[in-house]
């Protein structure tokens, strides 16, 4: 359709607006989210689109190529594992299970980490330095290692796996966001808010948290991707999820007994975690240039 | 009849710490007095670190004086109370594109104040935010705008709406002329000349433009390194400067005058 624009006026976007334009110009931003629209898509209708449920064992069908194979059937469309569960089903599954985990985690994460980096960023002196430290020892050893070590401790499963990564997750937030806090206290139009008579509180959410939402979309975007990989990694591990769930690192390591045979039953999980990350990153790094450009005119 | 604003002996010391190794560095405000009356323009010159921002930033409660005392209306003022202050003397700070929330909607820069200030119902102070904005030479419709899609003149405009809201007794204003160019400079000159007609507003700026200064102010207190050097009527220490550092001000601002 052709866009002509019948009045003479001035084009003025808002923030958020100004910052979806900018999105828009990168294709490959554009790619990752659709990409991650479709698994987000995945993840909600997942039940109503797996042709079987992912636990049920057909002894008649183990093995099985996929459908395009000689041998294959059109009743499991990518063939079934070494149980004769079908795959197809079993992948929709793996999606929701570590899309779904991995989104919990880090708005779990997020929370607890912007309210103690906004109280260390509100607060001055040992008070702030204390909280804004608390968590720092959690830094220094690999997110992974936590998690095994927590496991070690709590024993096997997804949920103490699930506690692991978003203790892991919590002090990067806590980081960015007293940083930030810090920064945007110094600036006038605070200053301009605390002339008028706003207290602490008000100030935080008033002033600085309209301007910090972009901020925590670029570091959530980038704790998601840690977070599905750590949650398929202590899967495949059998650390996290254990065997019969459907959890896409579970899947992989039950599918490479069988590699040989069925390629496909490693392959295809693996597929759908690396498109995921790949997805989340594309626009976590879109959003940041974006946000960048943006006031760039 | 008390003058409307009186400043008694306000000191200011600062001590900015350098590191463990350096001398830290000490900024002394000598003890500054002053009165202002209803309706009177003061202004506020001298070099830059002269501690005109910060004379400034004491008169509205930004920071604590280390001794003196400021009264409004004979009343005096407290340090921690900055709810009683900012009913009655309001700032325009002096980048007016910093001191507006890039984040938010104009109309909720301006009814901040009025929320926590008032006991205005939601209409009332919509109502009141509208003709503010009308009564600096702005629409009611900008009220959905934000920061950056306005001009520098209008952001200009906007703050001082901002300082106006509440119905102030004065304004202070570091170097609000200084970002503008001539033609917006001018605009908004005659718009707070105009106000302070309309409102009776007492109004004290810090400018570097001494043309500005001459045309607008009563009364001027010229400053250098923390002192009050001089202070007095316009005429007064124009035409008969007793420092040397105001008659150099004077003379460099007549050379330019008479080389146009």
């Amino acid at each position: 359709m052709a866009r002509f624009n019948l009045y003479q006026e001035e084009f003025h976007p808002s923030p958020l607006k100004r910052t979806w334009i900018e999105f828009r110009q990168s294709h490959a931003a554009l790619f990752g989210l659709w990409l991650f629209l479709f698994f987000i898509l995945l993840m909600v209708l997942g039940p109503l689109l797996a042709p079987y449920d992912p636990l049920t064992q057909d002894i008649n069908a183990l093995l099985l190529p996929p459908a395009w194979d000689a041998n294959g059937g059109i009743n499991h469309l990518f063939g079934t594992d070494s149980l004769g569960r079908d795959l197809l089903s079993r992948l929709i599954y793996g999606c929701r299970v570590t899309l779904g985990i991995s989104i919990l985690l880090v708005f779990v994460a997020m929370l607890v980490g912007v309210a103690m980096g906004a109280l260390a960023g509100m607060t001055k002196g040992v008070r702030s330095s204390i909280i804004n430290h608390l968590l720092d020892s959690i830094m220094v050893i690999p997110t992974l290692l936590i998690a095994i070590i927590i496991v070690a401790i709590l024993g096997t499963g997804l949920v103490n796996s699930m506690w692991a990564i978003t203790l892991a997750l919590i002090p990067q937030f806590v980081h960015t966001t007293r940083d930030f806090v810090r920064d945007e206290l110094q600036k006038d139009y605070v200053m301009a808010s605390r002339l008028d008579g706003a207290g602490k509180i008000y100030l935080f959410f008033n002033a600085v948290l309209p301007n910090m939402i972009e901020m925590l979309v670029v570091q959530g975007t980038m704790a998601l991707s840690v977070a599905i990989l750590d949650i398929s990694a202590l899967g495949f591990l059998n650390l996290g999820a254990q065997p019969p769930s459907p959890e896409l690192g579970t899947m992989l390591s039950e599918g490479l007994k069988v590699a040989y045979i069925s390629p496909l039953s490693i392959a295809l999980p693996g597929c759908a975690i690396f498109l995921m990350v790949l997805s989340v990153n594309l626009v976590g790094d879109g959003l940041r240039s974006a946000l960048r450009n943006r006031f760039k005119h | 009849m008390s003058p409307l604003l009186s400043v008694e002996d306000v000191s200011f010391t600062h001590i900015v710490e350098n590191g463990w190794f350096q001398r830290p560095r000490k900024f002394v405000l000598s003890p500054v007095t002053f009165e202002l009356n209803a309706g009177e323009t003061m202004a506020i010159i001298g070099e830059n670190g002269s501690g005109k921002s910060i004379l400034a930033k004491l008169l509205v409660g930004a920071e604590t004086p280390t001794s003196g005392a400021i009264y409004l209306n004979g009343q005096k003022l407290k340090y921690n109370n900055i709810k009683q202050r900012c009913l009655n003397i309001r700032m325009v700070f002096q980048h007016s594109n910093e001191s507006l929330n890039p984040g938010i909607t104009l109309g909720t820069i301006l009814d901040e104040p009025l929320k926590l200030n008032t006991q205005l119902s939601p209409e009332e102070r919509q109502e009141k935010v509208e003709q503010t904005l009308r009564l600096v030479g702005m629409l009611p419709e900008h009220q959905y705008f934000y920061r950056h899609m306005l001009s520098d003149g209008q952001k200009q405009r906007i703050a001082i709406a901002r300082a106006l809201i509440l119905n102030p007794q004065i304004i202070v204003a570091d170097e609000p002329f200084a970002a503008l160019d001539p033609s917006v400079r001018s605009q908004t000159v005659n718009l707070i000349m105009k106000l302070q007609r309309d409102l009776g507003l007492g109004f004290i700026f810090i400018s570097h433009n001494l043309g500005i200064v001459r045309h607008i102010s009563d009364r001027i207190l010229v400053m250098q390194e923390g002192n009050v050097v001089e202070s007095g009527k316009t005429d007064v220490i124009f035409n008969w400067p007793k420092s040397e550092y105001t008659e150099k001000l004077v003379q460099s601002h007549q050379a330019m005058l008479s080389k146009n």
